[in-house]
């Protein structure tokens, strides 16, 4: 067993884990952060994308080892007192989800986006998502999203 | 899918690294960023009995110049290959042919060395660091070794590497002044190339004085198309160039498999030949 100190969405934790325990199922089986879904299994889908140190991953391809001393953000750790993101909301308004599995990692992963790139265009936005499957909606509605969080977040720095 | 148990190193200098490489022999396997090791080991086509974790090892991680030479640590990842300004300056190629590796999660944990030394012939950046004429250094109990691109790929998923040696750095040589092309050809955003072609290209009075062609997924190992590139040297049209083109595959042995035959691959070679010199020699 190797012990590894982590902090997720805010909260510090110190745990035994073995070497081989995937980020995602220490997130879902022993933090009981089941927001971040499992989906293909093989590094291909990113519904479980969260955030390590201040970049998407996907957590199916990470060791929980080497999280160790590090920052973990997933989608239950945005919204503050029980208020969404402007992503959050924008993907709610814009009807950019259908069953929600790929929800977690496309917000994840358009958060990664818009921190680098605010002003993203739609073909910007394509190519972020690239590691992201939705099997529902066919994606322009996550594009629509994605883009009206951009223009919102505008609408507030400005 | 849970990866087969192994016991984990994590090494904090490169001595450490190398002992604990050295102990662990043939059954010990480098963790690097884990975007090739990891879907292996949940696959279980991997039985390491030690996982040795480079990722707090100092001093292998950026990009520095060393005269004509760009130096880039094994493991810097490859969002930062792709943003930073030196390689851009002087390996344009190589941020082309990053930008394309898997997704932008995979690019923040996925590192170039890591890619290296998977030795993935279907991988994009074997072939680009062939086409650049790069050198790898090579950490070992016995010092440090400098192994031609041409030499380290051996076979698929093999290379020069021993059981207790570390890929440390990547050197190439600046190429200003040379243009520079990535074709890969693939038919979903993620997947590996079904052929890719990198690039590059000088000119000297309107004509090719040299070219120099990496090939991905054309064998077991990335290959050069050293007769394509004999026969691109002198090319001043786009007519000449797709005539040298058609020696791309010559020489290579391409796997078939659900993506396509082997003659298929072939064609796409050339196809992607012409269009990547062409782009590349600003003739396109």
């Amino acid at each position: 067993m190797a012990h590894i100190s982590v902090k997720v969405d805010g909260t510090a934790y110190e745990d035994e884990v073995e070497p081989r325990l995937l980020l995602v199922h220490y997130l879902r089986d022993r933090l009981g952060l089941t927001g971040t879904p499992v989906g293909c299994d093989t590094s291909s889908c990113g519904a479980c994308t969260v955030e390590l140190d201040g970049a998407s991953v996907k957590s199916c391809s990470v060791l929980a080892v080497q999280a160790d001393g590090g920052e973990v953000t997933t989608v239950q750790g945005l919204a503050r007192d029980g208020e969404w993101t402007p992503l959050q909301r924008a993907f709610h308004e814009q009807h950019a989800l259908q069953c929600g599995y790929c929800t977690p990692g496309m917000i994840m992963a358009a958060r990664d986006l818009l921190r680098e790139n605010p002003d993203p265009d739609a073909d910007e936005v394509r190519e972020a998502l690239e590691g992201n499957m939705c099997r529902c909606t066919g994606y322009q509605n996550i594009v629509r999203a994605v883009l009206a969080a951009a223009a919102a977040s505008e609408e507030v720095t400005a | 899918m849970i990866p087969p148990a192994f016991d984990y190193a994590r090494p904090t200098s490169l001595d450490e690294a190398l002992r604990v490489l050295a102990d662990g022999g043939e059954d010990a396997k480098v963790l690097a960023g884990g975007q090739s090791l990891l879907p292996l080991l949940r696959l279980r086509l991997a039985f390491p009995e030690l996982v040795v974790d480079v990722g707090r090892v100092p001093g292998l991680r950026g990009v520095r110049e060393d005269g004509d030479t760009l130096v880039i640590g094994a493991m810097t990842t490859h969002h930062e290959v792709v943003r930073d300004p030196l390689v851009r300056r002087h390996a344009g190629l190589l941020a082309a042919v990053t930008r394309t590796v898997a997704d932008p999660a995979v690019r923040h944990r996925g590192t170039f060395g890591g890619s290296l030394a998977h030795a993935d012939p279907a991988a994009d950046l074997p072939a680009a660091v062939l086409a650049m004429d790069g050198e790898l250094v090579v950490a070992g109990p016995g010092g440090r070794r400098t192994v031609p691109a041409r030499e380290f790929f051996v076979n698929y998923l093999e290379t020069v590497l021993e059981p207790d040696e570390l890929l440390v750095e990547v050197r190439v040589p600046k190429a200003d002044g040379w243009g520079f092309h990535y074709e890969k050809f693939h038919r979903v955003a993620q997947s590996y190339a079904i052929v890719g072609v990198a690039a590059l290209v000088r000119r000297d009075n309107g004509r090719i004085a040299e070219a120099r062609v990496g090939l991905v997924n054309m064998g077991a190992t990335p290959l050069r198309a050293t007769a394509a590139e004999r026969a691109l040297a002198g090319c001043d049209d786009t007519q000449a160039v797709a005539r040298a083109a058609q020696s791309a595959a010559e020489g290579t042995q391409p796997p078939r498999d659900t993506s396509g035959s082997s003659e298929y691959r072939a064609h796409l070679a050339q196809v992607l030949t012409r269009r990547a010199v062409l782009t590349a020699a600003g003739m396109g």
